[in-house]
């Protein structure tokens, strides 16, 4: 079993809520480099050859079992791009646990690109957590920036569950998912924006399959300075249902701008879409007061839960 | 014991002095329920308000226990044993019911305890525990739940901002069980505003709020057979006013 250093070990629990274990299939990617990782008999990750990432296996025969591939940069100024493609047989059913975090302790920017692509078989169910996570005391800035293409077979159901939690000074999501017939996605983006960071979320959506469906949800707080920037569209080209609905808090000088696009192309695609920005809300503010808790406890409370 | 002194509470409006509260000094003794009713805008759910924190009275002193409680913030008042039931509660997106009932409570609660406080109020456990407190709840749910949070702790004096209303026959019956049964233990004093008549019966004494004063207070006996008789003002109804 490889150690583990303090540092990484405490990312991981920040980004893993599950805990990271060397057990089962896993990958460990630190600084860089695969510095761990394992199979099981049914599923196997296999280094890629020609460039950076992985290519990880799941068998059909794959029921419940989870897949921890977590990365740790910390060291300043790295720029570590990594190609990961899943290719998910027909029938099986698992949990693919990722995230990334950043520890940056000096003064030039460290940046984790993770380009991952999910070829999603007939009838698998997918559950995919990803957690951004950035610490360190540098000035160097923590960039993120993820690029995820789903593509699911007919009756595939996908449940895609983002979150950025804290730390990290820029990021630019870009989500593309493509759904064959009676495919079914839930999409849950969480993230939290602070001092001067910025965050930019992109997401289209297209419902190809008759009988498919998408619903996204997604939440923010944006405090300080910072900006954030939510564009998800939903692209009906069968009988389809999506829903997208954006809620976000807006709290000290910060941006935020919210523009979900629903783009029906056939007479049977049912979309729908809803977007609120708003402050905390004064009586939600007032009845947790009147639990006892002080102003800055239920303003935490109200975010803690709203992200939850 | 909560007493209440010359309380007087003039926002303004559009930069113009309302009056809202007029005056008013009252008390309630440990383990009496006190039922506050009147006309709509009269300046109930005002004082409650007052009681509670939320408004900020011009003058007048209110003290807990003899303690001047005026001053104290929200939550120093909750800190100091008063439990308040609004008449519109909030939801909260992401929050589930238990979270709810636990930052009621001020600790963790079990599932146990959650679904006797839950029960309580006619919701099924197992039914809401996981149910976030957002608008898939219907307004008489978030009735019910609102009281169960205020019942999930002890506290000395209990404010109810008509709890009646948006509830349904079946779990208001439950609900004046409950009132009932609070006020038999004695251990909490119960402030009620309510327009029912079946809360109104279960009053030690009764205190009608109009414009701002008190019109009455007095024990149930003497205060509710006038409250029955009373000329509602209103013309189309009253035979006095008919001509």
């Amino acid at each position: 079993m490889e150690k583990i250093d303090q540092v990484t070990a405490s990312v991981l629990e920040k980004i893993d809520s599950e805990g990271f274990r060397q057990e089962g299939a896993y990958n460990l990617r630190y600084n860089g480099y695969s510095l761990c990782h394992g199979n099981t008999e049914h599923i196997t990750i296999k280094r890629k050859e020609d460039k950076q990432g992985i290519d990880v296996y799941i068998s059909g025969e794959t029921r419940g079992e989870q897949v921890h591939i977590p990365v740790v940069v910390a060291v300043s100024g790295m720029t570590d791009e990594v190609y990961n493609d899943f290719y998910i047989e027909e029938g099986a059913q698992v949990t693919i646990i990722a995230g990334c975090g950043i520890h940056n302790s000096g003064c030039n920017d460290s940046r984790h690109d993770g380009i991952h692509t999910f070829h999603v078989g007939k009838n698998a169910n997918v559950r995919y957590e990803e957690k951004h996570y950035g610490e360190g005391e540098g000035t160097g800035a923590r960039i993120l920036n993820p690029v995820t293409k789903i593509i699911m077979e007919e009756n595939a159901v996908f449940t895609l569950d983002t979150a950025q939690i804290k730390g990290v000074d820029s990021t630019k999501r870009e989500t593309e998912v493509i759904m064959g017939e009676e495919a079914k996605l839930f999409v849950t983006e969480r993230l939290l924006t602070h001092d001067n960071q910025s965050a930019v979320s992109n997401m289209d959506i297209y419902l190809n399959g008759r009988g498919s469906s998408a619903q996204i949800i997604s939440r923010s707080v944006a405090r300080g300075e910072s900006r954030q920037v939510f564009h998800p569209r939903a692209i009906g080209k069968a009988l389809c249902h999506a829903h997208i609905q954006c809620d976000s808090i807006i709290m000290d000088q910060a941006k935020v701008c919210s523009i979900p696009e629903i783009d029906a192309q056939h007479v049977d695609a049912a979309i729908i879409h809803e977007a609120a920005i708003g402050r905390i809300n004064s009586e939600q503010l007032i009845k947790l007061n009147t639990f006892g808790l002080s102003e800055e406890a239920a303003e935490a409370v109200i975010i803690e839960n709203f992200l939850n | 014991m909560l007493e209440v002194k010359n309380l007087v509470f003039h926002p303004l409006d559009n930069g113009i002095e309302k009056s809202i509260i007029e005056d008013i000094s009252f008390s309630v003794e440990d383990g009496e329920m006190l039922v506050i009713t009147g006309p709509n805008g009269g300046g109930k759910s005002t004082l409650a308000k007052l009681l509670m924190g939320i408004e900020t009275p011009d003058s007048g002193k209110i003290l807990m226990d003899g303690v001047d409680i005026t001053d104290y913030s929200i939550a120093q008042r909750a800190n100091a044993g008063i439990g308040f039931a609004f008449q519109q509660p909030p939801r909260f997106k992401g929050m589930t019911v238990k979270r709810l009932l636990s930052l009621a409570a001020g600790y963790e609660l079990t599932e146990k305890k959650c679904c006797d406080y839950l029960s309580g109020v006619g919701l099924c456990a197992r039914e809401y525990l996981d149910r976030e407190v957002d608008n898939t709840l219907s307004g008489g749910e978030m009735k019910r739940l609102e009281i169960a949070t205020v019942l999930a702790k002890k506290h000395k004096l209990c404010i109810f901002d008509e709890p009646e209303a948006g509830i349904d026959l079946w779990s208001f019956s439950m609900l004046v069980k409950q009132f009932e049964q609070l006020h038999r233990e004695k251990e909490e004093s119960l402030i009620l505003i309510s327009h029912q008549e079946r809360i109104i019966q279960m009053a030690d004494r009764i205190m009608v709020v109009r414009d701002g004063r008190i019109t009455a207070l007095d024990q149930k006996d003497s205060v509710l057979p006038k409250l029955m008789n009373e000329d509602t003002g209103c013309s189309c109804m009253n035979p006095a006013h008919k001509s």
